[in-house]
């Protein structure tokens, strides 16, 4: 863990004539927050862009403790976080006006921020200025006038009475006679979560596809509000129940910087051995169903095979299947023995090994290669422009990586390998995720090799009231930012996180551009992002 | 080719028996004997999502994989309600979800069942009721035959609990 104060952005911006407060109870301090004045917002936002940085995240919270303390005249805050690829992320914040509170949108600079910003004006009633989408987001239309739950004069407790809906959503629509709109969802034909997705096509191809998103919306930031630190670790988990691990292990990170508590260094290996099992599962899982998608349905049972494997293992090791719970502030909550590390390693190498078997049958496989190969391009320069995450970056020539950008422990002492793709396609998505497999099994390997014996968890304590912590973690799908902090007692007050999907849903819209209608499901699948980690 | 026949050979057939399971409930309603002998043979199931977080999908889905193979019980999952005999329901009911499910019960033909999966489904789990965006748990918004429990069921559950809906045990 590096505790170096990182000023480099704070430099950076005072080059610029950006003039920033340090924030001390922020942590941490290699991952600092910046205050600076609403009206270098944008400004701000311009500057990273010219320093190559990655747009993170951008969300409000109400004043902490310490700015009630600090007789702050504001109650609302906007915050906004930028990663560099060797500077590490840094956060800004600027305090907004009580009355009618409005912020410049830096939708001009990152696009994958209009989302966001959309979500801060359904939660919180800011006024976006100069948005270019202004349409509300999580906000459905049959929300009461004026409801924005994150406001501290909602009510949280009591579900929302249905109103009568005020207009359709507005999407985006073609004057063409030629142009015919298939709206699909919320409800899909599959076992998958609902989401509304808008179809603009000509003959077979996609000439457009617009997400409506939000159906799965369950309150998990507000949630969260008013929860002790382990039972916001339970409803972390729960955010995407397919990231379980990767997000109970932000939420926890986030806590513990907020704390000034180190896990010991048997939790933290521990904790890599989870989330790369996780990202192998997933990434096995996946590879079966985008097959499935090509009638390949060989691939698809040999997939589910493996992956039904690695979940009795975990029910067995961790008491389990799709390890929930096992990630709490402080720690992990079960240990490993000797036997238990030598059964996970076996397993380990006998599933990847076997995926490498099935992948050979794969790469010989014509009909689905058929299939995959240029399909669903993304190219460099629009992930780059939208800042796409995880495999699905790092199949389109992007290759943020928060094992590396910020080496959390475990992955301070080991060398994760980026498998560098550049197509784009969902044949290069396949590709990077069966590296991933394998660069998977490899790490876990190597942490059971070097797990030191010690304790497992280390005393959670809760932080001052007032005092926050940001974590990035590389979940399977890509990085995941949390954003936590506490009040009174203990308690959360703000938990604001960004599950990758928020990001990678742009990522499908431009890959099927022009990818003929009965190729999307295999698209969706090669994104396969999460519906509820997006909603929240 | 050669190489798809001989790793299915080499792997065979891995499906199990059931395991037992008590972690379902029957609530009140008797079913007709029509309706089990009508869906005795064969049963459609449309899942529906209300709002989970995606945990129960993966079991459900797990219930296809060849281990479970729930379609040796005559069981398929279809893509339209209206072909379906029963909803498969995860999740506490979202705010935004609550007329996309009521839309699908409806478009379902009776005779028709409902099994709500998980713990969400049943109480709301830990997104709570006490909660803007949660209109309430399955029940509160559709009549519900079985509830299963778990936070998510494990694939033996679900299919013992499907099973138990139509009221044919292996
Ligand atoms: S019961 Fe558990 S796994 Fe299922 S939707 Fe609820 S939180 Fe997710």
């Amino acid at each position: 863990m590096r505790h170096l104060a990182n000023t480099w952005f704070a430099e950076r911006l005072g080059d610029s004539g950006i003039r920033t407060i340090y924030l001390a109870d922020h942590h941490p301090a290699h991952m600092p927050c910046l205050e600076i004045m609403r009206l270098d917002w944008l400004r701000a936002a311009e500057q990273a862009r010219r320093l190559e940085m990655r747009f993170v995240a951008v969300w409000a919270a109400g004043a902490g403790c310490h700015d009630q303390d600090r007789g702050a005249r504001h109650g609302l805050y906007a915050y906004m976080a930028f990663a560099h690829p060797e500077h590490c992320h840094a956060l800004l914040r600027t305090p907004l006006a009580d009355e009618n509170p409005s912020l410049p949108s830096i939708a001009g600079e990152f696009v994958a921020a209009s989302r966001m910003e959309r979500h801060m004006a359904d939660m919180f009633g800011i006024t976006i200025e100069a948005a270019p989408d202004a349409r509300p987001w999580i906000r459905h239309e049959h929300w009461p006038r004026g409801a924005h739950p994150l406001r501290d004069d909602f009510d949280g407790k009591n579900p929302m009475p249905p109103c009568p809906c005020s207009g359709d959503y507005d999407f985006v629509r073609s004057a063409s006679s030629g142009v015919y709109e298939i709206p699909v969802g919320p409800v899909h034909a599959g076992i998958i979560e609902p989401g509304h997705f808008r179809f603009l096509a000509v003959g077979e191809q996609i000439l457009n596809m617009e997400e409506r998103l939000g159906y799965v919306h369950k309150g998990i930031e507000r949630a969260m509000q008013g929860r002790d630190a382990a039972s916001g670790a339970k409803l972390a988990a729960r955010i995407s129940g397919d990231s379980a691990v990767a997000h109970a292990w932000a939420f926890a990170q986030a806590s513990e910087y907020a704390a000034g508590i180190k896990p010991p260094r048997r939790a933290s290996l521990i904790r890599g051995i989870l989330c790369e099992r996780e990202r192998m599962a997933n990434h096995i899982g996946d590879i079966g169903a985008i097959c499935n998608d090509a009638a390949f349905a060989f691939m698809h049972m040999q997939m589910q095979r493996l992956r039904e494997d690695m979940a009795r293992l975990h029910q067995e090791i961790f008491g389990h299947r799709l390890l929930f719970d096992t990630i709490v502030p402080g720690g992990v909550t079960v240990d490993l023995g000797e036997a238990q590390l030598a059964r996970l390693e076996r397993q380990t190498r006998a599933i990847a090994a076997e995926v490498e078997h099935l992948r050979s049958i794969y790469a010989d496989h014509p009909s689905i290669q058929e299939r995959v190969i240029g399909s669903g391009v993304v190219s460099v320069d629009d992930a780059r422009d939208i800042g796409l995450l995880g495999f699905a970056g790092r199949a389109s020539g992007n290759y943020p990586d928060a094992r590396i950008e910020e080496a959390y422990p475990p992955y301070d002492e080991l060398k994760v390998h980026v498998a560098e793709g550049k197509s784009g396609d969902v044949a290069t998505r396949v590709w990077v995720r069966f590296e991933e497999i394998a660069d998977s099994a490899r790490l876990i390997g190597e942490m059971v090799e070097r797990m030191p014996d010690g304790p497992i968890a280390a005393e959670w304590t809760p932080p001052e009231p007032g005092v926050s912590g940001f974590a990035a973690i590389e979940g399977w799908r890509g990085e995941i930012a949390a954003w936590v902090r506490f009040g009174e007692k203990g308690l959360i007050d703000r938990y604001f996180v960004r599950d990758p999907s928020v990001i990678n849903w742009l990522g499908l819209e431009l890959a099927v551009r022009e990818v003929p209608v009965p190729d999307f499901p295999l698209n969706n699948k090669s994104f396969n992002c999460s519906y509820s980690g997006n909603d929240l | 080719m050669l190489r798809m026949l001989r790793q299915i050979v080499r792997i065979g057939t891995i499906t199990e028996r059931l395991a037992t399971s008590d972690a379902y409930e029957r609530l009140g309603r008797e079913l007709e004997d029509a309706v089990k002998k009508r869906f005795a043979g064969s049963l459609a199931i449309r899942q529906v999502d209300a709002g989970s977080c995606n945990g129960c999908e993966l079991e459900i889905h797990a219930a296809n994989n060849p281990y479970y193979d729930i379609e040796r019980f005559g069981v398929h999952f279809t893509a339209s309600p209206r072909f379906a005999d029963m909803l498969l329901v995860t999740g506490p009911v979202s705010v935004n979800m609550k007329t996309a499910l009521e839309m699908t019960y409806e478009a379902t033909p009776d005779p028709k069942l409902v099994v709500a999966v998980g713990d969400c489904a049943e109480h709301c789990g830990v997104f709570g009721r006490e909660n803007y965006a949660i209109a309430g748990c399955v029940s509160d918004i559709i009549p519900v035959d079985v509830v299963v429990h778990g936070c998510p069921p494990t694939p033996s559950d679900i299919i013992r609990g499907i099973l138990a809906a139509i009221d044919r045990m292996p």
